[in-house]
């Protein structure tokens, strides 16, 4: 950090340098004057480069917290270990952006953080690198990676690393006496009036309206299978439409109901942790029909860094790692063996286990993410979504 | 024109002090669309000095609490690398697209302000299209064609792209100086012996100096606030100072953003302050 | 103006008489000016025509699935479309699939397909995944046996379509429009209709937004031609201001006074206008897309305004009272229709540009605020629909290019003016 932070000052300040007089001495004699701008900034920009000389790769991971907790819980420690400079990107899920690199053949993304049912599906069309399960590293307790990692995780293009939840939470500072208990209170707008945050995706929306509509958990990915089980997801989903506030990076829903934007939001659960924690604020999750989600890293097909990409999801996959992660936010580790290596928070000393995603207390009401139905529907509910959306 | 001898048939009487107050209401009226437009620019500036990560006055604002303000927000987007660098990218990209523009902008100026100019009506209708065109239509035209010549994610790309952009601004505002130059001139100085060139570099260029210079600067503004097509067709190595913002504003908003929203205030106001000094020196 | 070939010709004379040589041998100024334009017009052409002529050309042609599965698609032309196609068929899709999966460019091809008929994406890619442990026929019953989706007639139909090179077909969906098993055009279902309404929604917020524009910049614009030069001056710079300043900057400023804890909600909430708890929701919303594209476009009406009324002497309306007329009447009769022509240009000017309006709605417009371009640029990023996109970019370009052409003959472009 400290290194970028010099290097930001050496590029800012002759940058503004350059730019101000430049701007002074236009008014007299720009024709005269434009070539030498260009040249000082033709001047500028190798020092950036130089310093981005040693092998670099791209991560594209989730932003906020969560790309913080990764940056502390191994990545750090990669640089240091390999040497290998790992420069993180931000965006919000999905496959439209690789597909476009991969079919125009310009591929700039290396390491992606995906959700499964987007590594399957991506798996399927060529665009990610497989990644053979006898690769990986041992467990912890030195089980084989194949018995190690939960058999639902294990994809050919990679494992994944951490259970992750799409939770409601409240903000409870602002929500009234009466306190929301289940996924239903959360389309209940006579006894919780005010607005919603949602993610601006069918995923977990859809289950979530049907579940609030009285469908069982063990039946939710059935009813979706069928055009009636669809209609009836976004017929509830218009129930509360004008009164919902679309998110789509992990870092907005905290802030907007930190605001008061939302008095509910929907929410990855480590996100809100790191606001009850770090913040302070005064979030309660319902633990209550909360979608339970895993993702894990993919090389993109194409990559510029084959090796070192292998090299670091490798890595990111060692039970260590996993479990470095769960000092900073409240993901559980896919290892079995890692499990077993989470404790505090790093830099509260909260005890972790009840705030994650797959503990006793939190799992009862979980539903498991369908990642076959959605890699199989997905395309055609976004489609569907964002059709519904404009309307 | 409309003929007033319709108007002197009907007579009628004004009361002034019904006069007085539709004035009043009229400039009451006029007062308020000039605060609609002015005052979102100004309030972020105040703002941007907040103390706290907050999009609004606080308490201690208001009382001028010092402690209330503060420059944080600049310091962190000094510090940041990747301001820096999305400025020198906004740079390089803006004044390479700029001096592209302007050379061919104004031989193209020259040429469609000589009335031999063979299909002028037509050509001038082209060279302006990129300005009314749809700017994601633009964007997406050229991120496929781009693509395809392996100039996607280059800084050359962008540069091409945006000097197409902002050529029209020069073509216009040279040709509208060049209405105003003296033909005569040319020749005159064509009499004398010297050739085209030298009419040019030393006659013409001179007196439309303004025009050219006023020009590039619009397609300087154009290109250093353009996101569409850095959005479409940038990777993370073309990262300027609108696409920057663009992501801010849609993920992480921070007051970071104010910060850089008033340094690009304080350019808008040089910009338009050298451009309306330029029209006036070109008017006299 | 016109240049006299007389006096071309003395000057060339002229030239060679004095004996100094010139530069070049004098040019036919036509071609001279040619010349001078033909430099841009290259550029411009390489850089802005071909790309959006490109883009056409995306919107009606597509040679993926005909490229990958080109055997398929030769045999099936002999189906009559009626049942299901001959084993042989089966044969050549299993093989070309397989090929496909190698290559990994089945992705590309079920994609296609999947737009054609919702649904088949998986049947192609859970067939090219299992067919690899089958190895031999009979193909029909191996595949039917994976997906259900390959014994129904529809699915066939669906594939030779997708397999046509030129089709008009993102045109129609552009227009919510499908062809039916019968080959009639229709719409869509109900569900599944948007653009129409979507272009339709574009037109009237254009339309608004111009209005709007007109009617509160008409009377500001009309302060500005007739006040004393030095405050003229200072007045205008009130308009020049937001012209200039970057779109993101103003979008921003409208995120920070209109959004639920901003400056606006903030001051209401104090005055005790409305309480904490009802605060109004005026961003992301079309009220938020509203506010600011008037923002934003309100000094492309004002100044083609101000600059056709500072030429519009101040004594006639006075002449016009003089004689007798009431202020209202020496307006309407003998103002307003001098204003004419700026009126068109404003309207015309701020009506192009908002017609093609992105990053304010995609900023500030929420769910509900979304214009067409909004959707181009989903089918550009999200869902990948080039040709789609193409398809809406197209259409979009044909009202802009018309307005443009109406422009051209009712304001002339080589009067548009800047600042």
């Amino acid at each position: 950090m400290t290194r970028k932070d010099a290097m930001g000052r050496r590029f800012m300040l002759p940058g503004l340098a350059v730019l101000l007089p430049g701007l002074a001495a236009l008014l007299p004699r720009l024709a005269a004057l434009l070539p030498g701008l260009a040249v000082a900034v033709l001047a500028l920009l190798p020092c950036g480069r130089a310093a981005a000389q040693e092998q670099t790769l791209t991560l594209v991971s989730w932003g906020g917290a969560y790309a913080r907790a990764c940056e502390k819980g191994y990545i750090e420690r990669f640089e240091r270990e390999t040497g290998i400079d790992v420069r993180i990107e931000d965006y919000n899920g999905g496959l439209a952006q690789i597909r476009a690199q991969v079919d125009v053949g310009n591929v700039y993304w290396d390491v992606v953080d995906m959700e499964l049912p987007d590594m399957v599906r991506g798996c399927d069309e060529g665009l990610f690198v497989p990644i053979d399960v006898d690769e990986l590293a041992p467990g912890a307790d030195g089980t084989p990676a194949a018995d190690d990692i939960a058999e639902d995780g294990l994809t050919e293009c990679g494992p994944t690393n951490l259970y992750y939840a799409t939770v409601v939470v409240y903000n409870d500072a602002r929500i009234g006496t009466a306190k929301p208990s289940s996924i239903a209170d959360f389309f209940d707008l006579e006894q919780f009036p005010g607005r919603r945050g949602m993610r601006r995706s069918p995923l977990a929306n859809l289950e979530f309206a049907l579940m609030a509509d009285g469908v069982p958990l063990d039946e939710v990915y059935a009813t979706l299978d069928t055009e009636a089980g669809v209609r009836r997801a976004f017929r509830k989903l218009d129930s509360i439409k004008d009164r919902i506030v679309w998110w789509e990076a992990g870092a907005q829903p905290p802030q907007m109901l930190a605001d008061g934007e939302v008095v509910m939001t929907t929410a990855y659960n480590g996100r809100i942790f790191n606001a009850q924690v770090l913040e302070d604020q005064p979030f309660v999750i319902v633990w209550d029909g909360q979608l339970l989600d895993t993702g894990g890293l993919v090389v993109v097909e194409g990559t510029r860094n084959l090796e070192a990409a292998k090299a670091f999801v490798r890595f990111a996959n060692t039970a260590r790692a996993m479990a470095d992660v769960g000092r900073y936010i409240s993901y559980s580790p896919s290892r079995r063996s890692a499990m077993n290596l989470i404790s505090t928070h790093a830099e509260t000393g909260v005890e972790m286990s009840p705030h994650m995603p797959t503990s006793p207390e939190n799992i009862g009401r979980a539903l498991h993410n369908d990642w076959e139905w959605w890699s199989d529907n997905g395309e055609e509910m976004n489609e569907r979504f964002s059709t519904w959306l404009a309307r | 024109m409309t003929t007033m001898t319709t108007t002197t048939t009907t007579t009628t009487t004004t009361t002034t002090a019904g006069h007085g107050f539709w004035r009043m209401a009229y400039l009451g009226f006029c007062a308020l669309v000039f605060a609609f437009l002015i005052a979102p620019i100004l309030v972020i500036v105040p703002l941007s000095f907040n103390a706290e990560p907050y999009f609004t006055f606080t308490e201690g604002m208001l009382r001028l609490d010092a402690d209330a303000w503060s420059l944080r927000w600049y310091r962190q987007i000094m510090e940041d690398e990747e301001w820096s660098r999305a400025l020198a990218n906004s740079l390089l990209i803006g004044v390479s697209a700029t001096v592209l523009a302007t050379v061919l902008g104004t031989l193209a100026a020259l040429g469609l302000s000589n009335p031999a100019m063979p299909a002028r009506r037509f050509a001038t209708g082209l060279l302006i299209s990129p300005m009314v065109t749809p700017v994601i239509i633009s964007a997406a035209g050229m991120f496929f064609f781009y693509s395809n010549l392996g100039l996607a994610q280059t800084h050359l790309g962008l540069i091409l792209a945006h000097a197409a952009l902002g050529t029209p601004f020069v073509v216009i505002t040279v040709t509208a100086t060049l209405a105003g130059y003296d033909e005569n001139l040319s020749r005159a100085a064509a009499s004398m012996g010297a050739g085209p060139l030298t009419v040019f570099r030393r006659v013409q260029l001179p007196l439309i100096a303004p025009g050219v210079v006023s020009g590039g600067i619009f397609a300087f503004a154009a290109s250093f606030d353009e996101v569409v097509v850095v959005l479409f067709m940038g990777g993370i190595e073309q990262r300027t100072i609108p696409r920057q913002m663009w992501s801010g504003i849609r993920e992480e908003i921070s007051p970071a953003i104010l910060a850089v929203a008033v340094f690009l205030i304080v350019f808008a106001v040089l910009f338009l302050l050298t451009v309306e000094w330029l029209r006036r020196r070109n008017a006299r | 103006m016109s240049e006299n070939p007389d006096i071309q010709a003395g000057r060339t004379k002229t030239g060679s008489g004095t004996g100094r040589p010139m530069p070049s041998p004098r040019l036919d100024p036509r071609l001279r000016a040619a010349l001078l334009v033909l430099p841009l017009l290259v550029f411009v052409g390489v850089t802005f025509l071909a790309p959006l002529a490109n883009m056409l050309v995306r919107s009606v042609y597509d040679p993926v699935v005909a490229d990958t599965l080109p055997e398929t698609l030769e045999r099936l032309r002999a189906w009559d479309g009626r049942g299901l196609p001959e084993e042989t068929v089966y044969e050549a899709l299993a093989r070309e699939l397989l090929a496909a999966r190698e290559d990994r460019t089945l992705g590309q091809v079920a994609t296609r397909v999947n737009r054609v008929q919702s649904g088949l994406r998986s049947a192609l890619t859970r067939t090219a995944r299992r067919l690899r442990d089958v190895d031999e026929g009979p193909w029909s019953e191996a595949m039917t046996g994976i997906h259900a989706a390959w014994g129904e007639t529809g699915t066939w139909r669906a594939l030779r379509e997708a397999g046509d090179r030129y089709t008009p077909r993102h045109y129609l969906n552009a227009l919510d429009l499908q062809r039916d098993p019968d080959g009639s055009i229709a719409f869509q279902p109900e569900d599944r209709r948007i653009y129409l309404f979507l272009l339709w929604r574009t037109l009237l917020v254009s339309l608004g937004v111009t209005v709007l524009c007109l009617l509160i910049g008409y009377p500001v614009a009309r302060l500005i031609a007739h006040a004393p030069p030095r405050r003229a001056n200072l007045l205008l710079i009130l308009v020049l201001v937001p012209f200039w300043t970057s779109l993101l900057v103003r979008t921003t400023s409208w995120i920070v006074l209109l959004q639920n804890q901003g400056v606006l909600n903030d001051m209401f909430v104090y005055l005790g206008v409305i309480g904490d708890d009802g605060r109004l929701a005026m961003i992301y919303n079309m009220t938020g897309t509203f506010v600011a594209m008037t923002h934003v476009l309100l000094p492309f009406m004002v100044l083609p305004l101000y600059s056709v009324m500072s030429a519009i002497p101040k004594v006639q309306t006075s002449a016009a009272e003089s004689l007798g007329a009431t202020p209202w009447q020496s307006f309407w009769r003998v103002y307003w229709p001098q204003t004419l022509p700026g009126v068109g240009a404003g309207c015309l000017l701020v009506f192009i540009l908002a017609i093609g309006y992105y990053i304010t709605p995609a900023l500030v417009g929420g769910s509900t605020g979304q214009l067409i371009s909004n959707m181009i640029a989903f089918h550009m990023q999200s869902s990948l629909n080039w040709s789609l996109a193409a398809a809406l970019g197209g259409i979009l370009l044909v009202c802009v290019a018309g307005l443009y052409v109406l422009y051209d003959r009712l304001v002339g472009i080589e009067r548009m003016r800047l600042g």
